[in-house]
């Protein structure tokens, strides 16, 4: 296992090596000079003249991309070219609202999304397993930023259960970071939660077909045991699988629904980074964001072996 | 409900919706653009349907046009994205050599967060309507690369394929006779759902300052107009928001309806 472990996260520096270069290379193919393009066109020729040295535009591309490679590997992702702070600095301040929002959603995507699909397996055709269908053609078709608007009007507007927007961290107690978090993590879940519940059910519908169900159903085992216990874990190996793919769409929606909830996270870091044509914040989010979902993938692999005894490494 | 009623319905509502958005400049006389500072954030109303924002343009007029720009993208990303991803997969599924660089390139696209690349795409070339379209276009690519490489993996060691080859066919014919007639039905129903993904893109790009120009009347666009100003006049997000969902769904309906009819294979199992 241990063996396996590192393994798995040597095949992942190849990967993230890739991934790299991609976010280093797009600067230099877009046509004109690269300082002039980050400058932007009220730039004057000191500006332009500070982004060149900043980038070491002076030296030639690959030994720029390794002295880059470099320092990226150290955990130093370059200085904003707005404020001059640390982009590495900036992201970790922005860290913790993203996380919270994160760990939530995909946790109530899974508590919603994992009995969703066993109910509509349990009872095939039957009102929620079309239920089911009709939440994934839905959840597919309305992207998160309006339907969390559309939460918001409800449950903060008008019904006022909840905040309409803002974060509260952590430190200052648990219901209330709980309270200021609950819609736009609902809102990231609707899609989430479809395609697991969507997993689950054709998962759960192949094991449920196995003979081991029927001998357990002769014998007498209560339903709800043979669903939760005999045929749930063995249809594990997929749920889990897209519950780490998922986690990219999961990641690029929060970074938009930030913005609707006025949550001081990656995503507002991104969306001002953007009006202010900061580059090296993009790209420092774009690195560590894709980083974190090579990373779950990574864990993802690794919990098979934890469900399923046949795979063996 | 069947399938084919599905199809229909869906395929009439596209439709209709194509044709509002390609006839708005002669449907409507009102200007997208229009200022008219003495009809300001106006609730719907018989001169104003949707009523109107903050700078008094008409909200029904920007609506439908902003329908020109999100279906110009999503077909525009959903053409381009099948005619490239199709070439590189094959490509990829022709070598084994260029398929280990190719796939090992498109695994490192696909790890970054698609929203996230497109993000960066638009950071570094500035926003247009053709430069959303390319930069979504280069997201969407290895996803149809992935199919395409799979699909035509599998059909080549078909007896029909393996005979061709055997009796000397040359390699054009075989790709235009035998392996692409296998290729159109997966990938149209993969363009669907590439056209509907490149249509949440392009209004999430524009939404966060990152898309379409901010005087360009797309969906996004007034979206992110609307956001200080939603909770005092909600239509403001209702109707562009209500336009893109339904579009949406009847993408995805279809989508899902023309895999069911062209390539039961694929569909998801037990659906009915």
């Amino acid at each position: 296992m241990l063996g396996y472990t590192i393994r798995r996260l040597l095949m992942a520096v190849p990967v993230m090596g890739i991934v790299a270069l991609i976010v280093f290379s797009l600067l230099y193919l877009t046509p004109g000079d690269p300082a002039m393009v980050l400058a932007g066109d009220q730039a004057s020729p000191e500006q332009i003249e500070k982004i060149r040295a900043a980038l070491g535009l002076d030296q030639p591309p690959h030994l720029r991309f390794v002295a880059w490679l470099w320092q990226m590997a150290n955990g130093d992702l370059g200085t904003s070219i707005f404020s001059g702070e640390p982009v590495t600095h900036m992201i970790e301040q922005r860290l913790q609202p993203t996380f919270s929002l994160l760990a939530l959603s995909v946790l109530l995507s899974i508590a919603v999304g994992v009995p969703f699909g066993v109910a509509a397996a349990a009872r095939r055709g039957g009102w929620t397993d079309r239920a089911l269908t009709w939440f994934t053609t839905l959840g597919f078709s309305l992207p998160a930023f309006i339907a969390g608007y559309a939460l918001a009007f409800i449950f903060a507007t008008t019904l006022k259960w909840l905040p309409v927007q803002g974060f509260v961290p952590l430190s200052e107690g648990v219901p209330a970071w709980l309270r200021n978090l609950i819609l736009p993590a609902v809102t990231l879940s609707l899609v989430y939660a479809a395609i697991i519940g969507r997993v689950t059910r054709a998962s759960m519908l192949d094991v449920l077909s196995e003979d081991y169900i029927r001998t357990a159903r002769a014998k007498g085992v209560a339903p709800w045991r043979i669903l939760f216990r005999h045929a749930l874990q063995n249809a594990a190996v997929p749920v889990i699988t897209v519950i780490g793919i998922g986690i990219a769409t999961l990641i690029g929606s929060a970074v938009i629904t930030e913005n609707v909830f006025a949550i001081p996270g990656v995503g507002r870091l991104t969306v001002d980074a953007i009006l202010h044509r900061d580059y090296p914040i993009i790209q420092g989010v774009v690195l560590m964001l894709s980083a974190a979902y090579v990373l779950v993938n990574i864990a993802v692999d690794l919990c098979y072996t934890l469900l399923d005894p046949r795979i063996r490494y | 409900m069947t399938r084919r009623a599905d199809i229909l319905i869906s395929g009439g509502l596209l439709l209709a919706m194509v044709l509002l958005a390609l006839l708005a400049p002669y449907l409507l006389n009102g200007d997208p653009r229009a200022l008219s500072p003495g009809s300001r954030l106006l609730a719907p109303s018989a001169l104003h349907w949707f009523g109107t924002d903050q700078l008094g343009r008409d909200l029904f007029v920007r609506v439908l046009y902003g329908a020109r720009i999100s279906l110009f993208v999503g077909f525009s990303v959903a053409f381009l994205s099948s005619l490239l991803g199709t070439f590189v997969g094959m490509l990829s599924a022709s070598d084994r050599r260029l398929d280990a660089i190719v796939m090992r390139v498109m695994d490192g696209v696909m790890s970054i967060p698609a929203i996230l690349l497109a993000i960066a795409l638009m950071a570094v070339t500035g926003g247009s309507v053709l430069n959303v379209i390319v930069a979504v276009t280069i997201v969407e690519i290895p996803r149809v690369a992935r199919l395409i490489r799979s699909i035509v993996l599998s059909l080549r060691e078909q007896p029909y394929v393996e005979a061709a080859i055997a009796a000397g066919t040359s390699r054009p014919m075989i790709v235009v006779r035998h392996l692409l007639p296998g290729i159109w039905a997966p990938l149209i129903v993969q363009a669907t759902f590439v056209w509907a993904t490149a249509m949440i893109l392009e209004a999430a790009l524009s939404f966060i300052g990152a898309g379409t120009p901010p005087t360009t009347p797309s969906w996004g666009n007034i979206l992110a107009d609307a956001r200080s100003l939603w909770q005092i006049r909600p239509t403001l997000v209702f109707f562009p928001g209500a336009f893109l969902f339904m579009t949406l769904l009847a993408v995805n309906v279809l989508g899902d309806g023309l895999r069911d009819l062209l390539d039961p294979r694929q569909a998801p199992e037990g659906s009915t």
